[in-house]
């Protein structure tokens, strides 16, 4: 369903439409107010002719009309802000919502091979064009067709044959306008390609400036970035330029209209051809022709706002037209008072159909065994994962647990009998007990502690300047990776699910915490079905069952003993250890 | 800001011929309402046609030259804003290439970034408004009021009422509201913050169906923006209106007096007019002048950002006069009594304490201890990324500080923890260390770095393009070509910071083995958190919390070593840590 950008947008605006229509009537008004000030101080001019010849009475209700005009239209433009402030904003945050939304219905298929940054990009920066461009612009817009409208319709009751002098300079102010707006485009979009290329040679030097110092690369990348500096000189010299053009070429055409009014007005005024004026009224015309360019301005700078604003609403209708995640069935099963019985039947998976990755994948885990899944990096350990919790769909097969097929069962359910701690750690903006108790509402204080000290994370949370109630900053970077991992695996205890998913630090951890960390899984694993993405190799020969994993696919499966005496990939990789030990002990 | 005006020199005659074309546009654009009033008064009063149309003549001779002149103005000021700008990114980014890490880290790469770009064209822009605008809006606003003054100087009055008040009014708005948008910019940070953290966090917000709690953050965050939002716009709102009413009612003041003044023969009737001109341009120009008082007060942050960095003086520099002689028979490496504090001598929190050691020409030392016990730094004071606050770092005998930086940094090659490559080819990367490398000195030290293979796989071999930090290439394929590239200038003393852990246990094992075979007199130092990696070392360092907790070999530390010991089985079972 593609409806046009600006219909659909306009769905949004739906709730404010009082607003927007208060914003328009608003705009009317006021506009056509402001215009009516110059007829009325010009009338006022012709009651003051000269020495001895000025008309008080005649002046007093003309004075008192423009009074009333100046505070009524003063009023309607505030109103017109207003309203718009608050239809574009409102409307706005909406929008930002609904785009947040999506984010969680979105299978993990899009938001895995999508960049978070693109899509961070879309709620903050997309949304606020829309807000800047769109709305705002079609108000700027809509005052400037009011403006030029009015005025022409004013300066036709004053005098037509001056209107059609004004008129006939209408088209240079909007050719100059246009002309400019071009011109500066183009250097401006030079301007900025360059401007990136520069801050990404300084992120990529200052990013390695180690290995710069290291091979003493100084002068070469000061000469470099001196080359693209130029660049940026040349092209940002030009844009400036062309785009400091603006002001002055819109006051000097306005000086014309401005020239042309008062020279027509005062032949006019003396000679009564073609047509009489009064002095009055050439002012009048003077205070138009002194504004007259400014609309002709505002629309051309809106309108190419508006078309950048365009392209943001469709970037983000487009994402927002992705298919979601299908939602649970009518039917679906809670998974209640789970067992930890899983079943893997004549699996098949892969996330792109030319690539084939799990094919026929058979496995059975009984209540608290422990299935390791090793192989080297990057062979697609977390596909499994993906799989079990329902991140993704199977393409053929079953996947049971407790004897249900998974795609009968609530997600929620599903996913609540698993307890995840994955070496990428995630913990969000918030104290550390909130982040304990974020898998369970309403945990109590002794059961978040009891969790904690089950996890090893006590003695460490209590030493931290506001124990429990530490905040933890953004990925919690006042934290170490050891430490991290240990409140995961208290968050998983305080839930206390049937099923675990583990995976196990190979580096950056401290050795000391790293022991806790695996004693906190021992304990956890007890009486629970687990599966292990495992580096340790004492956690590999005590499992239950190996699921050796190599580009992505299963390639062997059995106990350490079976697949040693199978000799194959495993008894490889494992010996490639200490084979390449041995060779290191006697070169 | 002042300090910065040095940059400017370059460009005396463009900052102070520019804004004497600005005035002259000023100036015309001051006459124009004498001229109208003229053309009324003379031409309209007395029925004079030629003296219209040469009044005429004069307006719009007046603004094809008032024309001229601003475009010259425009034309120097974007050379002189532009290359002042040019001028100091130059020099900023060369003052940030003499930093060590200390002050690197201190502000932070993309803190760095920011001001050399950012704060630099709020900087720039702040120099083109300085010679556009400075001098010709105070000049309208004023020259307005002043030409009122002079035309008939009771009436010019009012001016000097509403221009105050209208100036009055801009202020107390923007006062308030500008400090509002940068609060603005932090809510919406908060926003950016929940949705970065509700995509990275994705599988656990699934995993505990938490996906309606977030909802709920993030609708918090965004109403919370929204509501801030709507409170600014009401009272920046007011401006237009409340400036609007003020030149208006001035307006009909002077219409009302200034009837007075004509019927008393003190003004004329065109007078009066350029009059309500002169209180339109006021307004325009003082709206302008509020605009600069905000551009100004931006450029004075970034300028203090900006000085910030240049004002920072380095604090490893290179100190070396003399050619050094290295002393014979001297270890390679030498540790004495070396201390480290990351704030400097003051601190009692040292990252490195007491550490003594040293390695013969050859040898292999394996660095190994926990996170933040101290490995990377140590390592890092030989090249002198930091330097020593207590003791000495010895090269051939002699400190490292009396090396020139060229020296000492050809003797050590570096392969830092993050394996970061650059933009360019294969080639490229590899020539960092030396510019006039052959191809097969790359070969060879691919060969070596277990590289070899699969950059012969790649279509364009040497030649294949390295995108941005090295994005096109895997963690541990990346590693393996940082290693390379340290070992094609054939350094003395090797450095391997924690470089091998995206490495599979196979391929590390083998590139050890390599670096053994190929690499005879080279000192290697390898840094790592695996007992693998560094237990046929010669000697074994264990760090713990800044100190060093023992010196030997594998099987001497076992016995020695608590903290060997408790590494050793956290990693491997006890058999395995026991085989020999």
């Amino acid at each position: 369903m593609k409806k046009p950008v600006l219909k659909r947008l306009m769905k949004y605006t739906k709730p404010y439409l009082p607003f927007l229509m208060g914003a328009l009537i608003s705009a009317v008004i006021s506009v056509s107010l402001t215009l009516y000030g110059p007829i009325l101080i010009g009338h006022a001019v012709d009651h003051i002719i000269a020495q001895g010849n000025v008309d008080f009475p005649g002046m007093v209700p003309i004075l008192v009309t423009l009074f009333f005009t100046i505070v009524i239209s003063a009023a309607f433009q505030w109103l017109m802000s207003y309203c718009n402030n608050q239809a574009v904003y409102r409307t706005v945050r909406d929008l930002r919502m609904r785009t947040y939304r999506k984010i969680n219905r979105l299978p993990l298929r899009y938001i895995d091979s999508h960049a978070h940054g693109d899509m961070i990009s879309r709620i903050v920066n997309d949304v606020d064009q829309v807000a800047d461009g769109l709305l705002q612009g079609f108000t700027k817009l809509f005052t400037g067709v009011v403006t030029i409208v009015g005025t022409l319709v004013f300066m036709l009751t004053i005098s037509p044959v001056i209107t059609v002098v004004v008129v006939l300079v209408t088209p240079l102010s909007m050719f100059v306008a246009a002309f400019i707006a071009k011109l500066t485009h183009k250097q401006f979009v030079e301007q900025q390609a360059t401007q990136g290329e520069l801050s990404g040679y300084i992120e990529e030097m200052l990013g390695g400036q180690k290995i710069v110092k290291t091979f003493h690369y100084e002068k070469r990348a000061e000469n470099q970035f001196g080359e693209i500096n130029q660049r940026l000189y040349n092209c940002g010299v030009k844009a400036q330029f062309y785009s400091a053009l603006s002001n002055p070429s819109t006051r000097f055409v306005n000086g014309l209209v401005y020239t042309s009014v008062a020279v027509m007005g005062s032949i006019c005024a003396v000679t009564g051809r073609p047509g009489p004026l009064t002095v009055g009224q050439i002012s009048s015309f003077l205070a138009y022709a002194n504004q007259y360019t400014k609309p002709f301005n505002e629309i051309t700078g809106v309108i190419t706002q508006i078309q950048t604003a365009f392209a943001s609403a469709q970037r983000l209708f487009h994402f927002l037209d992705e298919e979601e995640e299908l939602p649970d069935a009518p039917d679906a099963e809670v998974l209640q008072d789970c067992e930890g019985n899983v079943e893997v039947k004549d699996l098949f998976f892969s996330y792109r159909p030319d690539a084939k990755l799990i094919q026929n994948l058979n496995l059975s885990a009984r209540r608290g065994e422990r299935i390791a899944i090793v192989g080297p990096t990057g062979c697609g350990k977390t596909t499994i994962i993906n799989l079990l919790m329902r991140f993704y769909d199977a393409d053929s097969g079953t996947i049971r647990v407790d004897g249900k097929d998974i795609r009968g069962l609530t997600q929620s359910s599903l996913r609540g009998a698993f307890g995840m701690v994955l070496q990428d750690t995630w913990l969000f903006t918030g104290t550390v007990r909130d982040n304990i108790a974020y898998g369970r509402d309403h945990a109590g204080e002794e059961e978040i502690v009891a969790a904690a000290r089950a996890a090893h994370a006590h003695s460490f949370i209590q030493r931290l300047p506001k124990g429990y109630d530490t905040m933890i900053s953004e990925d919690g970077g006042n934290l170490s990776q050891g430490q991290r991992q240990l409140l995961c695996i208290a968050r998983v205890m305080l839930v206390d699910p049937p099923i675990l998913i583990l995976d196990e630090a190979t580096s950056s951890i401290d050795t000391r915490t790293e022991i806790k960390v695996q004693k906190a899984f021992d304990e956890m694993m007890k009486g629970r079905t687990s599966f292990i993405v495992a580096h340790r190799l004492s956690t590999i020969r005590e499992a239950d069952l190996i699921l050796v994993m190599n580009h992505g696919s299963v390639v062997e499966q059995g106990t350490h003993e079976e697949l040693l005496a199978r000799n194959g990939f495993y008894a490889n990789l494992y010996n490639s250890q200490f084979a390449a030990a041995d060779a290191d002990e006697n070169p | 800001m002042l300090k910065l005006a040095r940059y400017l020199k370059r460009y005396r005659v463009q900052v102070i011929v520019g804004p004497v074309f600005k005035l002259l546009e000023a100036i015309f654009e001051l006459i124009v309402p004498v001229i109208t009033a003229q053309m009324i008064d003379n031409g309209v009063r007395k029925g004079n046609v030629p003296y219209i149309w040469h009044m005429g003549g004069i307006l719009l001779l007046l603004g094809v030259i008032g024309l001229c002149s601003a475009l010259v103005c425009q034309k120097l000021a974007s050379i002189a804003s532009q290359g002042f700008g040019t001028v100091l990114r130059n020099e900023m980014y060369r003052h940030i290439n003499t930093f060590s890490h200390a002050e690197i880290d201190r502000f932070g790469t993309p803190s760095l970034i920011t001001r050399i770009t950012n704060d630099v064209n709020q900087l720039q822009y702040a120099v083109a408004m300085l010679i556009r605008l400075v001098i010709r809006a105070p000049f309208l606003a004023v020259g307005a009021m002043v030409m009122a003054i002079i035309l008939d100087w009771k009436l010019g009055m009012i001016f000097l009422i509403a221009t105050p008040l209208i100036a009055l009014v801009l202020y107390l708005v923007m006062s308030r509201s500008v400090p509002y948008f940068r609060v603005m910019q932090k809510k919406l940070d908060r926003i950016s913050l929940v949705s970065r953290e509700g995509l990275s966090g994705v599988r656990v917000i699934r995993a505990f169906s938490k996906q309606n709690m977030e909802e709920k953050r993030f609708d918090e965050a965004a109403n919370d923006q929204t509501e801030t939002a709507v409170r600014v716009s009401k009272l920046s709102a007011l401006l237009n209106p409340l400036t609007y009413v003020i030149m208006n009612f001035s307006v009909i003041a002077i219409i009302w007096m200034g009837g007075g003044r004509v019927n008393t023969g003190e003004m004329t009737q065109g007078e009066v007019i350029a009059f309500v001109n002169y209180m339109s341009q006021t307004l325009l120009a003082l709206i302008v002048v509020a605009d600069l008082v905000v551009t100004f007060t931006k450029a004075a942050a970034s300028a203090s950002r900006v000085n910030e960095v240049l004002e920072t003086q380095p604090s490893v520099l290179e100190t070396a006069k003399v050619p050094v002689t290295p002393v014979p028979g001297a270890p390679k490496i030498e540790f004495s009594g070396v201390s480290f504090s990351y704030d400097g001598a003051d601190s009692d929190h040292y990252a490195l304490q007491n550490i003594q050691f040293s390695a013969r020409p050859g040898e292999t030392i394996g660095i190994i201890g926990g996170t933040g016990s101290g490995k990377s730094t140590l390592v890092n004071l030989i090249p002198r990324f930091y330097d020593v606050t207590q003791g000495k770092v010895l090269i051939d005998g002699v400190d490292v500080r009396d090396y020139s930086f060229e020296e000492l940094r050809t003797k050590v090659g570096v392969v830092p923890q993050e394996a970061s490559l650059f933009t360019g080819t294969i080639a490229d990367n590899l020539r960092w260390a030396d510019e006039n490398a052959g191809e097969e000195q790359l070969m060879h030290s691919l060969k070596i770095a277990q590289a070899y293979d699969f950059v012969a796989e790649l279509p364009q071999g040497l030649e294949s393009p390295v995108n941005q930090g090295g994005k096109n290439f895997s963690g541990g394929q990346k590693q393996r070509l940082t290693i390379a590239r340290a070992l094609v200038s054939n350094p003395e003393i090797l450095i391997l910071d924690d470089s091998a852990s995206a490495l599979d246990f196979a391929t590390d094992a083998a590139l050890r083995r390599a670096l053994r075979a190929e690499t005879g007199g080279m000192t290697v130092l390898i840094v790592s958190q695996r007992v693998s990696a560094v237990r046929q070392a010669d000697q074994i360092l264990v760090l713990d919390d800044g100190a060093i907790a023992g010196i030997g070999t594998h099987a001497q530390l076992l016995e020695s070593c608590e903290v060997y010991r408790e590494i050793c089985l956290s990693q491997l079972s006890r058999d395995e840590v026991e085989k020999k």
